[in-house]
């Protein structure tokens, strides 16, 4: 941990949810805001303490399943009643009823890949490198261990200062993360 | 009224969903450890030496079936179906359990979902891919199946979209897509638990690769949570959508014992019945032989039984009601279907379906029955032939007897038939095998949910 490396952020280590979900709620009215918090399940009320509100996906995903409702729904149109038209015993070519199952599948179909897809950009998945993983400890993320760490791009941010900022908020110990 | 505490009230009447006295690391050990560290059973390795060497039975079935043609099977006129159809319902029916647990009942807050939902949805994907190879090597050219789907080509030819044949298509092939994808989904994080805890650089490499930089981040967990939820919502009515379709593939037809409308409602409800069987097939001999009893609990195979029986009445209204209208409606050519289909000379077949999927597992009724895993375990096996047959006899005693007496036939499969239908029950098993061995069977990050100590305490926000 030397002075002259480059930090990514201040990463404080806690032991169970309700301190990580304290100690960032905590930071956040003390007006830090560059920060993640990091546990090994979805942790109830976490995200809300970050101050992350907007929800982008569930539109994504209406847009989704609304291109690939119409556009399900063209495609057999066309084919049906424009690109390849059979008359079968004078029935209308535009026979919409028909057409109702597949029009569903592709709904859900692109509704579906559109979620995906979705949460992996929005995510910024995949990312084969990521600072916080040069802190040893931060493989526990994973398995038991609930962190929060400070980025150096908050405005707030100092080095020691932040250093003893997440010190008092009780945590079993502070890491520099190195970018 | 005497006061139980509820704490004792939940030990005594309904077992947990968990063993109690785990915590985060221990749940996480103990299920990567199958993965990571465990030695792999003995049984594994007889199981995966059966398993695949029914594979190469498939792979030897499927090779000359290319060469010589579907005239190698039972098929012919009037029963032009048969075994590939059967088998390809069969599959796709046993799939439709996988998405309900993980689907359908993460929608309804049912908990003890969590520890089945992995390796539920798996054995979606493997059943579901068994089918698929049912109608492609239907097609007789297998190798042109690319016709099936809309694309400009030069013969300006295209899919007849009025048909159920095409709607099964698009059924399928987006049940697969989505399945995966929603499996997908749900093991990202316990991959990412995999790269952490391995040893081998492989390992490492492999789980790192897969988990695409997963790294549990809270702005992370919310979108994933989010998305997770509307996989959820679009699986459900999905999932339904199948079997309706793949019912759509008789009813749409004017046969007599197809032409139906119980068939779509009595299609999906058999289908989450068999599926429920075959995960107490898997379920039942993964949790002994891994010795995961504290996750996988007597109260999920009660409940499974449950749902198998609650299901298994649905089709036995089915069955009632086909019987019924065949009576009421007078229609003479249904009437003699019926009775063709109980005295006719398929008559064992339907026999054994009415004793397979309605009498025997009416025992389902009893707790005694629901808590005995060995009872349950056969239960499941007779209703998974069950489901089979019955298939069987939807399918051959309407086809086998057309309208006309000069158009009578008999069917039976020949040794190629089941071949194939064996190499897939091998494909399956191989699939499942690996899976197991490979990839965390049971949803690691959903049980650390599951215990006390994953709770939020304090004020209210």
């Amino acid at each position: 941990m030397s002075a002259v490396t480059r930090v990514y952020g201040l990463m404080a280590e806690f032991d169970d949810p309700t301190s990580l979900v304290e100690a960032t709620r905590r930071s956040y009215q003390d007006g830090y805001r560059r920060m993640d918090a990091y546990a090994p399940f979805p942790v109830e009320g976490l995200a809300e303490a970050l101050g992350a509100r907007k929800r982008v996906l569930p539109l994504i995903v209406l847009v989704g399943g609304l291109v690939g409702c119409f556009g399900g729904f063209f495609m057999q149109y066309y084919i049906a009643a424009i690109y390849f038209p059979l008359n079968i015993g004078g029935r209308p070519l535009n026979s919409w009823p028909a057409f109702i199952p597949v029009t569903f599948e592709v709904t859900v179909l692109v509704a579906a890949l559109s979620a995906v897809f979705g949460l992996l950009i929005l995510n910024g998945l995949p990312m084969p490198y990521h600072p916080t993983f040069n802190v040893p400890r931060f493989k526990f993320a994973s398995s038991d261990r609930f962190f929060l760490c400070i980025e150096a791009r908050d405005p707030k941010f100092d080095r020691d200062a932040t250093r003893n900022y997440l010190m008092s908020l009780g945590p079993r110990e502070v890491n520099e993360v190195e970018d | 009224m005497a006061v139980t505490p509820p704490e004792e009230l939940g030990n005594m009447s309904v077992p947990p969903v968990i063993a109690p006295g785990y915590t985060f690391a221990s749940i996480t050990d103990k299920i990567s450890a199958i993965v990571l560290s465990q030695r792999t059973p003995r049984g594994w390795f007889v199981g995966f030496a059966i398993s695949f060497s029914l594979v190469m039975l498939l792979m030897y079935a499927i090779g000359y079936l290319l060469l010589v043609g579907v005239g190698i099977w039972g098929i012919n006129m009037p029963v032009a179906w048969g075994f590939a159809i059967v088998n390809f319902v069969w599959w796709i029916g046993i799939g439709h359990a996988g998405t309900l647990i993980s689907a359908i009942l993460l929608l309804l807050n049912q908990k003890w979902r969590t520890s089945i939902n992995r390796f539920a949805e798996a054995m979606t994907l493997f059943a579901v891919a068994s089918a698929g190879l049912f109608p492609l090597l239907h097609l007789g050219r297998p190798w042109l199946f690319y016709w099936l789907f809309p694309y400009p080509n030069v013969m300006n030819v295209q899919p007849q979209f009025r048909s159920p044949l095409v709607w099964d298509v698009f059924a399928v092939s987006t049940y697969f897509t989505v399945s995966l994808l929603f499996w997908f989904v749900g093991l990202v994080p316990d991959l990412a638990t995999l790269r952490d805890r391995s040893t081998s650089l492989w390992g490492k490499i492999t789980y790192g690769m897969l988990a695409m930089g997963w790294r549990n981040s809270a702005r992370h967990w919310h979108r994933y949570e989010i998305a997770y939820l509307l996989l959820a919502g679009l699986a459900t009515p999905l999932v339904i959508s199948v079997h309706t379709v793949v019912s759509f593939d008789f009813t749409i037809a004017i046969l007599p014992g197809w032409h139906s409308t119980i068939f779509p409602p009595y299609f999906v409800a058999g289908a989450i019945y068999s599926g429920f069987a075959m995960v107490l097939t898997l379920a039942i001999p993964l949790r002994k032989f891994y010795h995961l009893e504290d996750f996988i609990t007597a109260r999920h195979l009660d409940n499974m039984g449950k749902i198998m029986l609650a299901t298994g009445l649905i089709v036995a209204y089915g069955y009632t009601m086909e019987l019924f209208m065949a009576w009421r409606t007078g229609n003479k050519f249904e009437w003699y279907m019926t009775i063709n289909r109980m005295r006719g000379p398929y008559w064992p077949m339907y026999w054994t379906l009415i004793l397979a999927n309605v009498v025997i597992p009416q025992l389902l009724w009893m707790k005694r029955i629901r808590r005995s895993t060995l009872a349950l375990f056969l239960i499941a096996l007779v209703v998974n032939v069950g489901m089979w047959v019955e298939r069987y006899v939807i399918i051959i005693t309407s086809l086998h007897r057309d309208y006309l007496p000069s158009s009578w036939g008999m069917y039976s499969g020949t040794r190629w038939d089941y071949a194939v239908f064996l190499g897939t029950i091998g494909l399956f098993v191989t699939l499942v095998l690996l899976f197991i061995r490979l990839l965390p069977s049971i949803s690691i990050f959903e049980m650390r949910t599951l215990l006390p100590q994953a709770k939020v305490e304090g004020e209210e926000a």
